[in-house]
This record gives C-alpha cells, structure tokens and sequence, in this order.
C-alpha cells in the first residue's frame, strides 16, 4: 500500500465494509425468519433482523432493494417490501422505477397468505402513500380469482381494499362490506359461502380452511368433515393433517411426489422410527423424486462431493422451527445426491439409514469433516448450525490447517451452509475464518447459495456481488408473471409455513 | 447420630469414567462425565413427589414422635441392584405409581406434606429409595449435632438439653438460575453419558453420575430440582466464561493423519484439564460414613477436610466392590457452612471446652465466642457469658 494516496485507502476500505455489510445481510436474509432457534429465543431473532433491515436500508438502499431478488426467504422478502414502501420519498429518481417493479414482482411471487400480510402491515403501520396504493391495486388485479381471495382471506382483504379506497369490480364490495347476510350473489363461490352459512352441504365446496370454521358452527363431526372435505385439501394442508386424521381413523390421500424437498424432509423425520422403518422404500423415492423435481428449478452440476451432515441434539431445532436443521440437513442430502457425479455423505452420528437419523448428541463436527477430507472430494457441503463441543474450536482448527498447511492450492472446496440464524452475531455462526458460511432456510436454496458463497469468502470485490445481484434483479423482472393470466391454481404455496 | 467409628478417610477418584470437553452457556459450564463399562446391574430412577414439603422420620415410625428432617424434597431416587452382575429392568411405574409412599398430610402450614420414612428405604428385596442430597445434607446437619458432653457452665441450658437442636441449613433449588435452566436444556448429551461436573463462574458447584446413560438422560432435567449452594446465585450475574478454545500447533501438522491426531489430543487434554478443575471432589481425600450396604454396593455419604481454606464437598455416593463409582451427587458448602462446620469441629475436638478449643485455634476464648456468635451459634453459649466476652474484646 505504500506510496498510494490516502483518499484510495480509505475508499478500499470503505469498499470492503459495503462488501461484508451486504453478505452479511443477504446471509440472514437467507437463514433466519424471527423465529425461535434452538439456541437463540425468538425476540432476539426479532431484534437482530430489525436492526439489520434497517442499516442496510439507511445506508445501500439499492442494493437492498435488489436483495429482493437474490432467492432469500419469504419472511425477509416481506419485509424489505414493507420497509421500502414505508420510505419511499428516500428513493433516488434514478432507482424509481426498478424498485417500484421489483416490490410488485416479488409480492406478486410471494404465497398468497404472506402476501396478503403484507397488506394487512401496511395499514397496520398507516403507509398509505400513492406507490403504496399504486402497488396494492396492481397486486389485485393480477391475483388470478378474485372470489377465492374474498373467501379465503376476506378480512385482509377487506382491510386492504378498505384502506386503498379501491372499487372492486362486480359484487366483491357488497360482499367484503356489507357481508353474505344481505342478499344473494350471483357469483357462484360468493354464494356457496353464504348457503354454507345455512346448509352444511354447501360447506365442502369452500376452501378448507373457510370450512373448518363452519364446520364447527354446524357441529359437523371431525372425521365425517375430514373424509367429505378431502378433494379440497391443498398439499400443504395434506401434509399439515396427516397426523390429526389418522387420528380420526381417516387417512389422507398424500401424493409425495408434489411436495418440495425440505418439506418433505421435515414431514419424514415427524414420523415415528417404526413407521419411517416400515415406509423406508416409498419415502427414500419419494425424497429422491424430490430432489430431481426442485434440481429442475436451478441445477448446478457438480463433481465429487463429500457432504459432513450435523444431527446432533442442536439439529433438533426449537418450538418454532421443529427439527428444521435436521431436515435441511436431510434434504441437502438426497439434493447433493442428485446432483453430484460422485457423492458420499459424512453424518455426524451414522444412522442405519438417512432417513432414520434422530437429531441426538454432541457435537463432534471434526471427525466427520477429516473422514470427508480423506476421501479427496472437490466440495465438501458442510450443514450445520456452527456450534462445535467436542472438543470446542476443533472444527475451526481443522479447517484453518487444513486450508493454510494441506490444502493451500484449493484442490477442494469447503462451504459451510448453515440454517440458524445466531442473532448475537447478526449472522450464521461460521466454522472458522477460513472457511466461507451461508445462510440456508430450505436445501432447495443449496444451487443458489453455492453460487453466493464466494462472496461471503471475502475474495471477490464489491462490483462483482453488484453485478450479481443486478444479474439476478434481471432475470427476476424478465420472468415474473404479468398478471391475468388465469393459470395461477387457487391454493396456498407450499414453500412458505403460515406466519 | 450416624457418625462414629464407622467412617473413615479415603479418596475418590472417578475409577471407569472419563471426562469430555465442557459445554458452556454464559456462566454456567458443564462437562459431561462419560462411562464405557455398563454392565447394567445398577439402575437408578426418579420418583417425584409433588408436595410442598417434605418431613423425614429418622427414628422411629412413620407418624411417631422421634427426630425428624424437614425440607422441600422434590424427588427421590429408587436404586434397582442385582448382586449377580445381571442387568436389571429399572422399575416401572405400573408396578408402584409414583409418588404412592410415605403418607400425605393435607393441613399444617404447607398446603401438603409428605411424611416418609427414612432417608434410605428399603423397599424390596433389591430396591433402595433414597433422598438425593437430603442424605447428604441430613448428614452435615448431624455433624456434632449433640452438643456438649460435659456440662460446661459457659452453655445455655438448650443447649445442654437438646445440643443443637433444631439446626437448620438452606440452599438454592436449581430453578434460582435461569442460565443454569438454559444450559441444561441446550446441553448435548453423549450417547454413553452418565453423568455430569457442573461449574459456575468456572468454580465447581456439584457433581451428578449415575450408573446408566438412560438413567441419567431421564434425570438430566431434575439436576433443576436438586441444591446447590451460594455460588449459583453469587456468581450467577457474572458474564459469560471463556468457551476456552484450545489450539494446535502448525508446525506438528504435516498431513491429514497429524491433523487427525492433534484433534485427539485435543480431545484428551480436555479431559485431563476438566479433571484438574474438579480436584476439589475428584481425588480429593474425604471422610466417608456407610449408609447401607446392597450386595456388592456401598452406600455411602461424605465429607472433605472442613478446612476454612479450601473448597468443601459433602456428597453421598454408591461404590461398588472394586471403587467404581456408580452414583456421585455432590454439593458445594459456601464458606459460611464451612465455617459454621469448621467450628463445631474444633469444638467436639477440645470436647466443647472453650479454653482447650481456642488454643487450638492459637486464639482467646473471648475472640472464639464472638466467632461462635458471627457464625450463628449464639445460642448455645448463656447471655452473661456472651456479653462479657464482647464488652471485653471492644474495651481493649
């Protein structure tokens, strides 16, 4: 550095900062959604998050907003579209009209539920300013079943058409205003709603959820309820009952094939030991099928690939998110299985089989990651939540020698994916400096992550992660809906847990 | 009193067991003991009793009048043994619901009380319940509890009568520290665990081990119920301890096998580095009185040295033939129970004659008095005597 100008010092530095502020947020965009965490309670989580939105905000409102198409999960992108329609005067003249189209592409791409939350925060936090309106109007008119809508999410809704001062078209404000009681509708779902307030035949016609309700008021039985309202179900729904209807003596068709992969995961390790046991051969195809099915979305082909699998105590996750770290660790498991010419996994505690691991004792991250190491892989996928006891620090030692004395001409590759979000640290726990960590909440973000790593790495300067992310805002605005189509099924994503 | 010639001076060194690294959460670190041999034959469980106190006759019967303990006792401990060597089944709740024993009183001061009877109970032919701790505490309450032998004119007429009686010690449930909650609830435990060193603020606090792994993963939780002493709470707004994070040498790594053996040495440094920090039970030298004998166990109960200096232990433990440690639970006296501890040992020695006591304390008898008096036994000396010590000591 000698001989250079201060001015370029400072300027490289100040460079370096805008670097790691942003993987830094996009790492926790990634990973955390306020929830509790095994470690961590959930108003922390809350905290940290808030505060992080609101740095980035302040200080790089561009990049923030381009966030937004960086793959990060539903919760963070709620929010950056809360926190940019709250501040819209700060926006450059410049930036205008991509943020303006990016907050509508990626509202539009959210489940409906989030969405219609979103809506509901606006009024709640009395942002009423004409994008706002502008933006809400759009969104509703490119929701493909407007009715639906008005059943299912009647009360947000309401609340949004009531606080943009919209005109619905044809009998959507009698019905959002002035309720079913006051006449009879011509649309056919409005008025299967209002009958199935009076005849319990017309309830089975509704979404499941508007039924559950009036099921109740009819003192339907529960499983009588259960078996008629079945061919409504969504997949999400599906999943969510498989425990109360066997229950109920009724089982639910579940077509495995449908459902994402770490969903999937997740559902898997729910079950008891006996019955995975039993099932082992229907859900291994089911996962495997899953992995090509998400792969088919973003596919990186990759060569020989060790994956070190955590399914210690800590994967067991919290309240909030059961078992979350275990089933991501599952489901990159079968993903990197798909995608790797040549592939071994590394479990913390071998199970007999995958999908029979339990998420029991201690930390030992080391002895995995050397037994992967000795197999000279090309990338070693690390899943994990950071913490390492047994012995501490034994996970960082290793990868630090590892990279500085073994290894120095990278002839392979450590990623650290990580599903916690530490909200002390503002960020995923690492595993040592030497070894780049990123943020994961579904395995299914694995490809996309891969290719985030180097950033989070350290190596690649600030224009390069700009160009990423503008690259990324591009295909985003190219390929998101135009609203009308008609397509779009009337169902709930089945990415996202309701909030 | 159970003291007598009966107890005698030993070590105990924690034969069969070996430490892992520690887990930490704020103040709290807790270092998992781990065994390979589990032969299985000792099983212990938990019974909870869920009254607001509890009273233990010692003598006599069940609702006779006699000496009693009194205390909040959340649990007990029911031991299964087979003298054979072979495995046994834990019992189960079908055979005896819980909670069953003793009898349950529902007036007094408390809104229920549970009478029981004993503090080591036989309940069948290979079944102990035992009070953890209060076994302990019983014990340590019972230290000198007679009083003076020789009618010194210098002691209070109770205290002639009834020597100590009643003499009475408080401690900490384990719920007074919520970063102590969280560990527990966060900690890992080992597949062949069955025990554990706790620390707080790095000064050891109590040590739990039982005979099984799956004995202990059921009673990880209640180590909550059990007591600790002061330092729980005194240390409990520290910060947080160092996670100590051990290094490894550059130079020694040349390839993937160095790496791997210098993370065993690790490991093994851990273990030894544990172990020096819990010297003040570990291997330490401790009197032991027996209890009960089951077969080729020994139920037995502790105490360290009582010196005012060092950190003291009393603990009960159960020993099989060949010194193997099958059940450990330890407890941390502050230094005002040493003190108070330390006094009555001096005095039973001198056969509770102040003079003969203060000299060997290489003190004056009126100082001793005011030190019986700051450590709570005021009581036992008569009023006049007292204050003439002290109008004496503040004269000078």
């Amino acid at each position: 550095m000698k001989g250079e100008p201060p001015m370029d010092i400072a300027g490289a530095r100040a460079e370096q900062v805008a670097r790691e502020d942003l993987v830094m947020f996009v790492n926790a965009c990634f990973s955390c959604t306020g929830q509790r965490e095994f470690y961590n309670d959930g108003r922390g989580q809350a905290v940290s998050i808030e505060f992080l939105h609101a740095y980035i905000l302040g200080n790089y409102r561009r990049l923030y907003t381009r966030t937004l198409a960086a793959g990060i999960n539903h919760f963070n992108q709620a929010q950056i579209i809360l926190n940019l329609l709250a501040s819209g005067k700060q926006t450059p003249s410049a930036d205008r009209h991509e943020e303006g189209a990016l907050i509508a592409a990626a509202l539009r791409a959210l489940p409906p539920q989030r969405a219609y939350r979103v809506l509901d925060v606006l009024r709640e936090r009395r942002i009423n300013n004409r994008r706002s309106r502008a933006i809400v109007r759009e969104f509703l008119n490119g929701r493909a079943d407007l009715h639906f809508d008005a059943v299912k999410y009647r009360s947000k809704l309401r609340a949004a058409v009531a606080h943009g001062h919209l005109k619905l078209p044809g009998e959507l404000n009698p019905f959002l205003f002035h309720g079913w009681r006051k006449r009879v509708f011509q649309a056919p779902l409005l008025e299967t709603f209002r009958r199935a307030h009076y005849d319990a035949s017309a309830l089975f016609e509704l979404p499941y959820t508007v039924a559950e309700g009036l099921a109740a008021k009819h003192q339907l039985p529960r499983d009588v309820f259960l078996k008629k309202i079945e061919p409504r179900l969504t997949a999400a729904e599906r999943l969510r009952l498989q425990g109360s209807a066997t229950r109920a003596q009724g089982a639910i068709a579940l077509d495995l094939g449908r459902t994402p992969l770490t969903r999937l995961a997740l559902y898997v390790l729910s079950l008891p030991l006996e019955v995975r046991q039993e099932r082992l051969t229907e859900l291994h195809t089911a996962l495997e099928r899953a992995a090509v099915n998400s792969l088919r979305r973003a596919s990186v082909p990759l060569g020989r690939v060790a994956a070190v699998l955590d399914n210690s105590y800590s994967a067991s996750g919290s309240s909030e998110k059961r078992r979350r770290p275990l089933g991501v660790a599952l489901a990159a498991h079968y993903l990197l299985a798909a995608t790797a010419r040549e592939y071994r996994a590394f479990w913390m505690h071998p199970p007999e089989h995958p999908l029979l691991s339990r998420a029991r004792g201690q930390t030992d991250l080391a002895s995995p990651l050397l037994n992967a190491l000795d197999w000279m892989p090309e990338l070693v996928v690390v899943v994990s939540d950071g913490y390492d006891n047994d012995p501490p620090n034994a996970v960082a030692e290793v990868t630090r020698l590892f990279r500085t004395k073994l290894d120095p001409a990278r002839r392979t590759t450590i990623i650290h994916a990580n599903p916690v979000f530490a909200s002390e640290l503002y960020a995923p726990r690492g595993i040592g400096t030497h070894v780049p960590t990123v943020g994961v909440r579904d395995a299914e973000d694995l490809p996309t992550v891969l290719g985030f790593a180097r950033f989070a790495e350290g190596a690649s300067p600030l224009a390069e992660l700009e160009d990423y992310l503008a690259a990324r805002v591009r295909r985003m605005l190219e390929h998101a809906p135009q609203g009308h189509t008609g397509t779009e099924p009337p169902e709930e994503s089945l990415d996202e847990e309701v909030a | 009193m159970k003291e007598g010639g009966k107890s005698a001076v030993r070590r105990l060194p924690l034969t069969g067991l070996r430490l892992a690294p520690s887990q930490v959460w704020g103040s709290i670190r807790l270092v998992p003991v781990l065994r390979d041999d589990i032969p299985g034959d000792l099983r212990i469980t938990r019974r909870s009793y869920d009254e607001d106190a509890g009273v233990v006759s010692l003598q006599g019967g069940l609702m006779e009048p006699g000496l009693h303990y009194a205390s909040y006792v959340p649990h007990g401990l029911v031991v299964d043994w087979d003298d054979k060597g072979a495995a046994v089944t834990p019992e189960t709740r079908l055979r005896k619901p819980e909670g069953k024993e003793g009898k349950s009183l529902k007036h007094g001061p408390f809104s229920s009380t549970r009478v029981l009877h004993r503090m080591v109970h036989r309940e069948d032919k290979h079944r102990l319940r035992l009070l953890p701790m209060h076994l302990t505490m019983e014990g340590f309450l019972a230290l000198y509890f007679g009083g003076p032998q020789v009618a010194w004119s210098e002691y209070s007429q109770e205290a002639l009568s009834q020597g100590l009686n009643p003499r009475s010690e408080w401690a900490y449930s384990g719920w007074a520290s919520a970063a102590f909650a969280e560990a527990l609830r966060i900690f890992e435990l080992h597949e062949r665990q069955v025990g554990m060193l706790i620390f707080q603020a790095d000064a050891m606090l109590s040590c739990a081990i039982v005979s099984h792994p799956e004995d202990y993963r059921a009673l990880h939780r209640a180590l909550l119920e059990d007591f600790y002493g002061d330092l729980l709470v005194q240390y409990g707004f520290l910060g947080d301890v160092p996670v100590l994070g051990l290094g490894v040498e550059d130079a020694r790594v040349n390839s993937m096998k160095d790496l791997r053996a210098a993370v065993e040495r690790m490991r093994t440094d851990w273990a030894d580095f544990m172990g020096f920090m819990a010297e003040g039970v570990i291997g330490a030298e401790v009197v032991t009185s027996p209890v009960y004998e089951a077969g080729p166990f020994h139920l037995q109960r502790f105490i360290t040295g009582l010196s005012p200096a060092e950190e003291n232990h009393m603990g009960e433990a159960i020993l099989r033939g060949d010194g193997t440690v099958e059940y450990l639970k330890t407890y941390r006296l502050s230094a005002a129970q040493t003190r108070r501890a330390y006094l009555l040992k001096q005095l039973a020695q001198g056969g509770w004659s102040l003079e003969r006591t203060a000299e060997q304390l290489k003190t004056t008898r009126d100082e001793l008095i005011v030190r019986l008096r700051n450590a709570g036994f005021g009581y036992l000396l008569k009023e006049h005597v007292l204050k003439a010590a002290e109008t004496r000591l503040t004269r000078r």
